[in-house]
């Protein structure tokens, strides 16, 4: 592929309709007679609702219905859901029972949002109360074995006799880490606006990372013909997993539009965003490794709990990253997970590979320090050649480029072995670094590319852009596909209207929704061609196809440029309106011979005030290897978005539930900290060059997730540098250090 | 949110006279406060009456070297003010080691004495809190409690005072003019604020209807010299886990005189008198300090989360009379 469009760090493509206030997000569409609806969420964990006092609510001002289990309409699919794993069982007042406290017990529809929220506060509830599981240490006894996630294998993996190979070792290490529940905190809120065109068809506009799989779940859902329900979420305002499967909020504006007859407006609150829509679980775990003298791993042990739900089985899949980082001839990790009275875990930003390289690659560090070796060196000295858990020869793997280039940036041959020993003032400075990485798969997508007899094209996918950049990277190689200029290019994303796209998640929307543009917009440029050539009264009459020149919006030969003409000429003169093209993609089976992984590496400095014990990060050098980089510009952004994800989850967010009443107390953004500008350094980002021929035929990987691995590792690896301390418990906040 | 009236008031005789006479009245300022927690429906005024436009937003030399800040006088204005950098420059750092510049520009002096704790059951109304709903019991003793108070505290509540602005203004002895029903009254920085006792509920000394007219800041020449520090869960925009604002003044090698209050710790700002008698007549020394610190945080009565308090407290004093008094 030539690269004059794909490759150039343009700019976002939406980035001016989003900073003036005109990329119209999913609450701000406003259907005629939209009413309002707001939830109304249980105050006890567990239990079951007795009586619900809705008189007051009822008579407010503008109120036109409040739903309660008693009076809300059954959902015609709602048993289609109950036995999947992962999805979640539906808390969308089907019946009294309150399985976590925060849950949607009554739904309050008022002509304005103010006077909706006013009656919500009126609703009064007597519960009878039942005991709570609140506490993840306390229901180990009865942990259950973990499923896998939307039907893929249980997280877990034997090879070899890694019992006999601990006990064989001559250096071993074993230490536990936990992990605490963290949500994903996307900026704009969840949102949904529910449209009945008729009784039985229905309009969503929605924050949702795939409108075809909410289209799915909705038509099953409502015992509606797919085709009937339209689905937009044209752009969202972040996603990090919470906007992937579908939650209460949309299900209930759907029956409360249904039941006032109107179009009806449902958005989230920040506070309501820490119950109804899923988080990373708290995880408990375990690491042991097994080594010879020199550092060769002959031995690797990884278990433990994750905390979920009474509603569903979700499992944070955090041992896998440990089946294949390094190569280890034993090896045996399983999971287990705890149901607890709390709202359903979720995907979140590489769920399994966050929580699991931090427990992993801190292990991996503190054996490096059993054996006083240099923690990069130890890695170099396990580097999986081939994937050690499938025996597959990997797509592509560009680590140890990773590894030199970080090493040599950050001038890693300058660190002492020894913690405590590099200080500035007051502060302790110290360096750590981990392995990055994240599987590159793609799912099936279908696009349509469309050249107008004006000199534009519309490109078509349904794909989401969850504010990644994929409209612009979609833009850049649909127009270098038909040989047109970016600007003349209109992507268009996020609408069940459009061919299906696919679902914004594993990071693979790239990879998915790239080969069917390609596709499409290389059916279009051959048609073009060969209107061309056939047309007596074109300058190109008679040439062969071969010898057509596209470029910039113009046909010419190439033997000599000046004779050609351009779409529009062509078009207008054939008198056509436009010249379309389709494209779809499928993960190919020749690709399951490799095992496709982006990898990558963090170098960390911290300086850690050791009096007060307060952790910076003073500089991060991060490089990838995660194929094609369509676009180096937004891919940064990705890069550095998951970097300071992953800082939040090393140093400050934490999501805490009251002991006693399971309620999230750390419900807004003075309680969860996030990241904020002063806490982030400089993110000196590098991507590998890298040629996959094997993962797709674009050779892409995703870059949405891997940035937020292993980061957690290298900044608690910094600290144990700095600060002698090893700190097992995210987050590393001040009290861990005093 | 409730519904409720909202009117704007010009003139304070007015202001006072309008709220005085209606219980389920109260005063809007920069908002910053109320307006969140009325959304939460932990406040639920009848009547809002706007003081905005009153004319009280002067920042003023005072005749004795002191410096008068207006009661709606914002806080980026009061942060940026050449008097206050250069008399005060810990109450300066306290303001700006505050919420955020959107939130400072909004927020106003008066606003920010009255305050109102972050504990998390006082802002969700689903939870019992003797502050909010007096009776009700306190769900923070045996709750998450990391953020709390280990002074001043009572089995009532332990909420912590959040304000940054009140730790340098309690070292300093700040006076707070105050207009209510029966006049103008001037009260004393350390009577405005109540520990909780057993009615967590009454958090000043204001009665109903009275305002704020000015924080008087008195003359003190030391404090040209003073810190203020502050130890948080971010680099920037998080409540103190613990604050110290402190005064060091020094003659012929001994401490003529030390101001040291606290943030973050306590149920109301923390004057720490006790610490600053240790360090009167003292030679600055690490003893001294540490002593200075033990005495500050005697009496710390720390609950499941927030022992390390006690200890970040003290390593704060240290740190900041070590900045200020050189030597060690």
């Amino acid at each position: 592929m030539s690269s004059k469009i794909i490759g150039r760090p343009m700019d976002r493509v939406d980035g001016k309709l989003k900073v003036t206030g005109k990329a119209q997000y999913a609450a701000e569409y406003n259907p005629p007679g939209m009413a309002y609806a707001v939830i109304v969420q249980s105050t006890v964990p567990r239990g079951t609702v007795l009586r619900m006092q809705t008189s007051e609510a009822e008579r407010a001002p503008g109120v036109l219905a409040v739903l309660t289990p008693r009076n809300t309409p059954k959902l015609p699919g709602a048993d289609k859901f109950s036995a999947v794993p992962v999805l979640p069982r539906l808390t969308a007042m089907q019946d009294s029972e309150v399985l976590y406290n925060g849950q949607p017990i009554a739904l309050v529809v008022a002509d304005t949002f103010e006077r909706a929220t006013y009656a919500a506060s009126r609703v009064r509830t007597t519960y009878v109360e039942k005991a709570a599981s609140l506490k993840l240490e306390a229901g180990l006894e009865r942990s259950e074995p973990a499923l896998g996630n939307f039907g893929m294998p249980p997280p877990g993996h034997t090879r070899g006799d890694a019992a006999a190979a601990l006990a064989a070792a001559p250096v071993r290490v074993e230490a536990s880490y936990r992990t605490p529940t963290e949500h994903h905190n996307p900026m704009e809120p969840h949102a949904s606006i529910a449209v009945w065109d008729d009784p039985e068809h229905l309009t969503l506009y929605d924050s949702n990372q795939g409108v075809f799989f909410m289209r799915q779940f909705l038509s099953l859902l409502f015992g509606l013909p797919p085709d009937n329900v339209r689905v937009i979420s044209r752009y969202v305002g972040g996603g990090f997993g919470c906007k992937a499967l579908p939650w209460p909020h949309q299900i209930m504006s759907i029956m409360a539009a249904k039941v006032v007859g109107r179009p009806v407006k449902l958005v989230l609150t920040r506070q309501q965003m820490f119950s109804l829509v899923g988080y990373r679980p708290q995880t408990l775990q375990k690491v042991e490794l097994g080594a010879s003298a020199q550092g060769k791993l002959t031995a690797i042990r990884h278990t433990g709990y994750s905390e979920t739900s009474e509603l569903d089985a979700f499992t944070e899949p955090f041992v896998n990253v440990s089946n294949m980082l390094y190569a280890c001839p034993n090896v045996a990790t399983s999971q287990r997970v705890v149901r607890l009275s709390a709202s359903t875990p979720t995907f979140m930003r590489a769920p399994g590979e966050a929580p699991g390289t931090f427990a992993f690659e801190s292990a991996m560090d503190e054996l490096a320090h059993a054996l006083k070796r240099d923690p990069l060196e130890l890695r170099r000295l396990n580097h999986a050649d081939k994937d050690p858990e499938h025996g597959k020869p990997w797509s592509s793997k560009s680590l140890l480029e990773c590894y030199r280039w970080c090493a040599e940036r950050f001038g890693w041959q300058r660190r002492s072995l020894q913690p405590r020993s590099m200080r500035d003032g007051d502060a302790l400075i110290g360096w750590g670094m981990a392995t990055a990485t994240f599987p590159a798969f793609r799912m099936q997508a279908s696009a349509l590319a469309r050249v107008m007899a004006d000199g534009t094209a519309v490109v078509q996918c349904g794909a989401a852009d969850l504010g990644t950049g994929a409209y612009t990277v979609f833009t850049q190689l649909a127009a270098e596909t038909l040989g047109m200029s970016p600007e003349k290019v209109r992507m268009e994303m996020g609408d069940t209207v459009l061919p299906p796209g696919g679902l914004a998640g594993g990071s693979s929307t790239t990879a998915t929704a790239s080969p069917a543009i390609r596709s499409a917009s290389n059916e279009v440029r051959r048609k073009l061609v060969q209107l061309a050539v056939a047309d007596k009264e074109s300058p190109l009459h008679g040439l062969a196809e071969k010898d057509i020149v596209v470029e910039d919006g113009r046909l010419s030969s190439s033997q000599d440029t000046a004779r050609g003409e351009t779409f529009a000429q062509l078009l207008t003169r054939q008198k056509l309106t436009h010249v379309e093209g389709k494209g779809d993609a499928a993960p190919d089976p020749a690709e399951q011979k490799f095992s496709s992984h982006a990898f990558g590496s963090h170098f960390v400095e911290v300086r850690v005030d050791e009096a007060l014990g307060t952790v910076r990060v003073s500089r991060i050098v991060t490089a990838m290897g995660a194929g094609r980089i369509l676009n180096p510009k937004t891919a940064r952004s990705q890069i550095q978005g998951g970097v300071i994800f992953g800082l939040g989850m090393a140093l400050t967010e934490e999501t805490l539930r009251d002991p006693r009443l399971g309620r999230v107390m750390t419900a807004d953004f003075a309680e969860y900290h996030v990241p904020v500008h002063a806490d982030v350094p400089d993110i000196d980002v590098h991507f590998v060059e890298e040629h996959d021929p094997h993962v797709n035929p674009l050779g892409i990987k995703g870059i949405g997730e891997i940035g937020t691995t292993g980061i957690a590792a290298a900044v608690a690896n910094a600290v144990f540098h700095a600060t002698g301390k090893r700190v097992r418990e995210l987050p590393i906040t001040l009290d861990k250090l005093l | 949110m409730n519904p409720f009236q909202y009117e704007q008031s010009l003139e304070v005789d007015s202001s006072v006279d309008r709220v005085s006479r209606a219980p389920e009245a109260t005063f809007l300022a920069g908002g910053t406060g109320l307006l969140d927690l009325m959304k939460l429906g932990v406040e639920t005024p009848a009547v809002l009456v706007d003081v905005r436009r009153l004319p009280l937003a002067q920042i003023q030399e005072l005749p004795d070297g002191g410096v008068r800040l207006g009661a709606l006088a914002r806080n980026s204005d009061v942060a940026q003010h050449p008097l206050v950098r250069e008399r005060y420059p810990m109450l300066s750092q306290a303001l700006l080691a505050g919420a955020s510049g959107q939130i400072r520009n909004m927020a106003t002096v008066g606003g920010n004495l009255m305050q109102r704790t972050r504990c998390a059951y006082f802002r969700d109304t689903a939870t019992p809190c003797n502050k909010r709903e007096p009776g009700s019991g306190c769900s923070a003793l045996e709750g998450i409690n990391r953020g709390h108070a280990v002074l001043g505290v009572s089995e009532a509540c332990i909420a912590t005072h959040p304000s940054d602005m009140c730790v340098p203004l309690a070292a300093l002895g700040a006076t707070v003019r105050v207009k209510g029903p029966q006049g103008e009254r001037a009260i004393p920085f350390a009577d405005f604020h109540l520990l909780p006792g057993n009615t967590p509920h009454r958090e000043t000394a204001l009665e109903h209807g009275a305002l704020v007219l000015s924080v008087d800041v008195p003359a003190l020449p030391a404090a040209r010299h003073s810190l203020y520090l502050k130890a948080r869960d971010r680099a920037s925009y998080a409540f103190a886990l613990a604050s110290v604002a402190a005064v060091l003044e020094l003659e012929g090698g001994r401490i003529r005189q030390a101001r040291l209050a606290l943030g973050g710790v306590g149920t109301r700002p923390w004057r720490a008198s006790g610490a600053e008698q240790k360090l009167a007549g003292q030679a600055p020394s690490p003893e001294v300090f540490q002593a200075a610190a033990k005495a500050a945080l005697e009496g710390a009565s720390p609950r499941a989360h927030n022992g390390f308090k006690v200890e970040l407290a003290q390593r704060l004093i240290v740190r900041a009379l070590t900045r200020l008094g050189g030597r060690s």
